[in-house]
């Protein structure tokens, strides 16, 4: 199958196209914030490159910005990325991804990817929404962190172009087909609730984890 | 920041996400362990909408991606295609900023 009939066919691929134009316009501000905050463009550019999840990215140069030690930067970090674990628990149980692709597939489990990937119901586009996000996501994210090291704020703020509201109506677009029963409104609501109470409470990324694990508790009291 | 530190701060990452893949799949197949993953996804699509709509760090903030938000929940309710929710909601956030809103 060519590439023009794969998005023509299949809808979790234009998703994940669409994810990964959204989210990779994004990378112009992390590569922007990266440099401003006293890290080169090869140390910006090899965050993207290797450590590939947004929130943990932001949070490392957000604390080194602040003339955080570097141990704290590398906790911020950390804490930020744990929720990939259980991403990569949902999406290994999916693709099944055997060998060389295993080690690929779970340098791209993120949010994007991961959410894309589990919004479809065919085991097929299951798969083929992972890559396609997964992928777009990694080329473009790269590629736009290294336009914004380079020419740093000159391309401005991404909030004024309304782009930092692409994620929360991508994941809504996301959780909407899943929203079909009163078992999967309760579950969402209650965690978007868990979420928002938990945010000034516990450190960035911790909130999502919370909300996996009440989710989790329903689930297993549901069954 | 030393190459050290970062070096050593992507391997976790790495490391963090690999670990999910390497759970046995026994322990994730049976209908239980699948009831809860399902349960799993809906909460974690719906912490990532609530965070990215109104979280600022650990701050609580209610700005135009509220407004966003609400004008894809319309449009999904009316079926529009998920390219488009996205387009409208950057759309709608741009434009809420240009007219001052924060």
């Amino acid at each position: 199958m060519s590439a023009v009939d794969l998005v023509r066919s299949s809808p979790a691929t234009r998703t994940g196209l669409a994810v990964a134009t959204a989210t990779g316009l994004y990378g112009v501000s992390f590569g922007a914030l990266g440099v401003t905050a006293g890290l080169s463009v090869a140390q910006t550019c090899a965050l993207s490159l290797l450590m590939f999840t947004g929130g943990s990215q932001f949070a490392l140069v957000g604390v080194v910005a602040g003339g955080g030690a570097p141990v704290t930067a590398y906790g911020a970090a950390t804490l930020l990325g744990l929720r990939n674990a259980v991403y990569g628990v949902q999406v290994g149980a999916m693709l099944r991804p055997r060998g060389w692709r295993r080690l690929v597939a779970a340098q791209l489990t993120i949010d994007e990817s991961t959410a894309t990937s589990v919004s479809q119901d065919d085991p097929d586009e299951q798969r083929r929404g992972f890559w396609a996000a997964g992928l777009g996501v990694y080329l473009l994210w790269n590629l736009f962190t290294a336009l914004g090291a380079v020419a740093g704020d000159a391309l401005g703020d991404p909030r004024r172009w309304g782009l930092d509201a692409a994620a929360a109506a991508a994941f809504l677009a996301l959780l909407w087909p899943k929203l079909v029963d009163r078992d999967g409104w309760a579950v969402a609501v209650v965690c978007a609730l868990v979420t928002v109470v938990a945010v000034p409470v516990l450190p960035a990324g911790l909130p999502i984890l919370l909300a996996a694990v009440v989710a989790a508790a329903i689930g297993w009291v549901r069954s | 920041m030393s190459w050290g530190w970062l070096l050593a701060a992507c391997a976790t990452a790495y490391v963090v996400k690999l670990a999910g893949f390497l759970v046995p799949l026994r322990v994730v197949e049976n209908p239980r362990a699948l009831h809860v993953a399902g349960a799993v996804t809906v909460g974690l699509l719906a912490a990532l909408t609530a965070t990215n709509t109104v979280a600022d760090g650990t701050d609580l903030a209610l700005d135009s991606r509220l407004l966003a938000l609400g004008v894809a929940a319309a449009a999904l309710a009316l079926r529009v295609p998920f390219l488009g929710v996205v387009l409208l909601g950057v759309g709608v956030a741009a434009l809420a900023r240009a007219l001052g809103l924060p």
